[in-house]
């Protein structure tokens, strides 16, 4: 659990961060510039904020009204730098185990469960310039994580990568956000990163904290989606595996009641997923329709259109408890007379969803 | 006589050469890495000055400065007052005067490629070491000073030509006595100040050349061992 409630600036950007993380992983999103590794590094120890407090799980790192401010080295804080910043005449072993020898740290996770989580066994004689920038990250998360930490926090530890290797190092993430048993502070400018693997959201633009809340919940804001793009808009529904379904090669997934059926999802009859659906794969219908190619069409509720000038309407439907969000022309709200409140079809199709879009869920809120 | 075999005063004047550079070098070499990295690291008020005081040897003829140190250090100096009354130490007229005099004149020869090798580090590396728990102290010593060795090497070498070839500030701060501060070059310039001292003085030229050519060698061999053990994980 993270408290965070800071104000500082650094350089002429004025930081005024407020968030709380309930386990789990915390992203903090935001466009470039909007000040994320900043607020990252007050929480590290490597800047200072001129007021606030700063806890986590119950340890306050820094509280400028009683005088708390904890050198790095003290904090316990894993980092994962956005360029790795593995020690260059190091081997991957000896980067690897740098907090015990050098740091004086016991750390409490087994050295070879760490190898295998992140894959690094066939890297450990290496020297860091002879690996790739993905075997660079897993490294670095590894050393982070060897350090015995209290928290996790990972700076973009995808954004230097191609798009090749993010796709490489995202299932090690998957497992590491299962896995960790610590809480994860997790700084991204992509919404697809985010929504993959966080169960709270904290929105970071201009330097301030603009919102925080539970992903799915967080998902449903405009002011998201102002920082996102309309074409990325999407929503978060969680489920259940319930069934795999060999003979057509489709996972199904309980959503609290209906059943998504889904392509491409690794995973195993009672695992809990998340699938991340975007706006524009949703359309909707005002009676349910027949003989469509379309396998998820579910009953639904309007809750509300959002009216803006151009061709497009973004609307929120409840389904199930959870929210769903499409996105269709303002042509088809009024020719179908949609309006909040109305019973109807949300259709998404199956293929939509198979993006590397659905993970396994990281621990719920509460959990750690 | 053999001309291949050192006389015994050749021999106490090579001797004493290396005697001399090499404790210049063991006192110097510490205090340049550490203002090196001061100077490189910190923005700190007088951070100018501190750069300027450090290489006046450099601009400042070898005679000045050895007759400041001779004014400060001398027996009636206010420090070598104060150091012969405390401790009994004495630099005036001693080998130990020499190697502080090589020692100064070295200094800022040694603080510049150290300086330089600091700057290439990135101190961003420090802080992910802080981060994993060391020390400052830790990780400058586990880090940053490793990264620097080519650069400290570079400085030790160029500081101990420097130490072994001082001359002005040696002899002004000294004087050229013969066993205690007459090295190599002091030896070399006293042969041509003799009459018929022209094969002496050959004799020290050629022994001056094949020790620093030695050392040459040496250093470039050690460079690069260094080399493929720290930069080079290809091996």
């Amino acid at each position: 659990m993270i408290d965070v409630d800071i104000r500082g600036h650094v350089g002429r950007l004025e930081i005024v961060a407020h968030f709380e993380g309930r386990g789990g992983v915390t992203s903090l999103f935001g466009p470039s510039g909007a000040g994320k590794t900043t607020v990252t590094n007050m929480i590290a120890g490597l800047a200072t904020p001129s007021s606030g407090r700063i806890s986590v799980n119950g340890t306050v790192l820094f509280d400028a009204d009683k005088g708390i401010n904890l050198p790095v080295q003290a904090r316990r804080i894993g980092h994962v730098f956005q360029d790795a910043r593995l020690f260059p005449h190091l081997s991957v072993r000896a980067n690897l185990t740098y907090a015990r020898w050098a740091g004086r740290r016991s750390g409490t996770r087994d050295f070879g469960e760490v190898i295998d989580l992140l894959g690094l066994k066939d890297l450990l004689g290496r020297k860091p310039e002879t690996l790739s920038g993905g075997e660079r990250q897993r490294v670095a998360i590894g050393r982070a994580l060897l350090s015995g930490p209290r928290l996790l926090i990972m700076d973009e530890p995808l954004a230097n990568l191609d798009h090749a290797r993010r796709n490489d190092i995202l299932p090690y993430l998957d497992r590491l956000c299962v896995e960790a048993g610590i809480p994860i502070i997790y700084v991204s400018h992509s919404i697809e990163e985010v929504t993959r693997l966080s169960n709270t959201l904290v929105l970071l633009s201009e330097g301030r904290t603009q919102a925080f809340g539970p992903v799915a919940a967080m998902l449903a804001r405009e002011d998201l989606v102002r920082v996102t793009g309309r074409r990325e808009a999407s929503a978060l529904l969680s489920g259940t595996v319930t069934r795999i379904d060999t003979a057509w090669d489709l996972v199904h997934v309980d959503i609290g009641g209906p059943v998504l059926q889904i392509p491409g999802l690794a995973a195993e009859p009672g695992d809990t997923v998340r699938l991340r659906i975007l706006a524009r794969d949703v359309a909707l219908a005002s009676v349910p329709p027949e003989g469509l190619s379309i396998r998820n069409a579910l009953a639904a509720t309007i809750e509300s259109i959002t009216g803006e000038p151009g061709p497009y309407a973004e609307i929120l439907c409840s389904l199930a408890g959870q929210t769903i969000r499409a996105r269709i022309t303002r042509a088809s709200v009024s020719d179908l007379g949609l309006k909040p409140g109305m019973a109807v079809t949300a259709l998404i199709k199956s293929v939509a969803i198979d993006r590397g879009q659905s993970t396994l869920a990281p621990p719920a809120s509460g959990e750690t | 006589m053999d001309f291949f075999h050192l006389q015994p005063a050749e021999w106490q004047a090579l001797v004493l050469t290396l005697k001399v550079a090499a404790a210049a070098l063991f006192v110097a070499l510490p205090l340049a890495v550490l203002v090196a990295y001061l100077l490189a690291r910190y923005r700190f008020p007088g951070h100018g000055i501190v750069n300027a005081l450090v290489h006046m040897p450099l601009v400042l003829p070898p005679v000045v400065t050895g007759y400041l140190l001779l004014l400060a250090f001398g027996r009636k100096g206010p420090v070598g007052a104060f150091l012969s009354e405390t401790f009994g130490i004495s630099f005036a007229f001693n080998w130990t005067g020499a190697a502080l005099a090589a020692g100064v004149m070295a200094f800022p020869l040694m603080v510049r490629p150290i300086r330089i090798s600091f700057e290439a580090v990135d101190p961003k590396l420090e802080a992910a070491a802080k981060s994993l728990g060391a020390h400052r102290a830790v990780a400058f010593l586990t880090v940053t000073l490793p990264l620097a060795v080519p650069g400290i090497l570079g400085g030790a070498i160029l500081g101990f030509a420097k130490a072994m070839g001082e001359f002005g500030a040696t002899i002004t701060f000294v004087s050229n006595i013969p066993g205690e501060t007459r090295t190599l070059a002091l030896a070399l310039y006293t042969a041509t100040q003799t009459p018929s001292g022209d094969l002496a003085a050959f004799r020290l030229t050629l022994i001056a050349a094949v020790v620093a050519f030695a050392a040459l060698i040496a250093s470039e061999v050690f460079a690069r061992r260094l080399r493929g053990r720290i930069g080079g994980g290809h091996d």
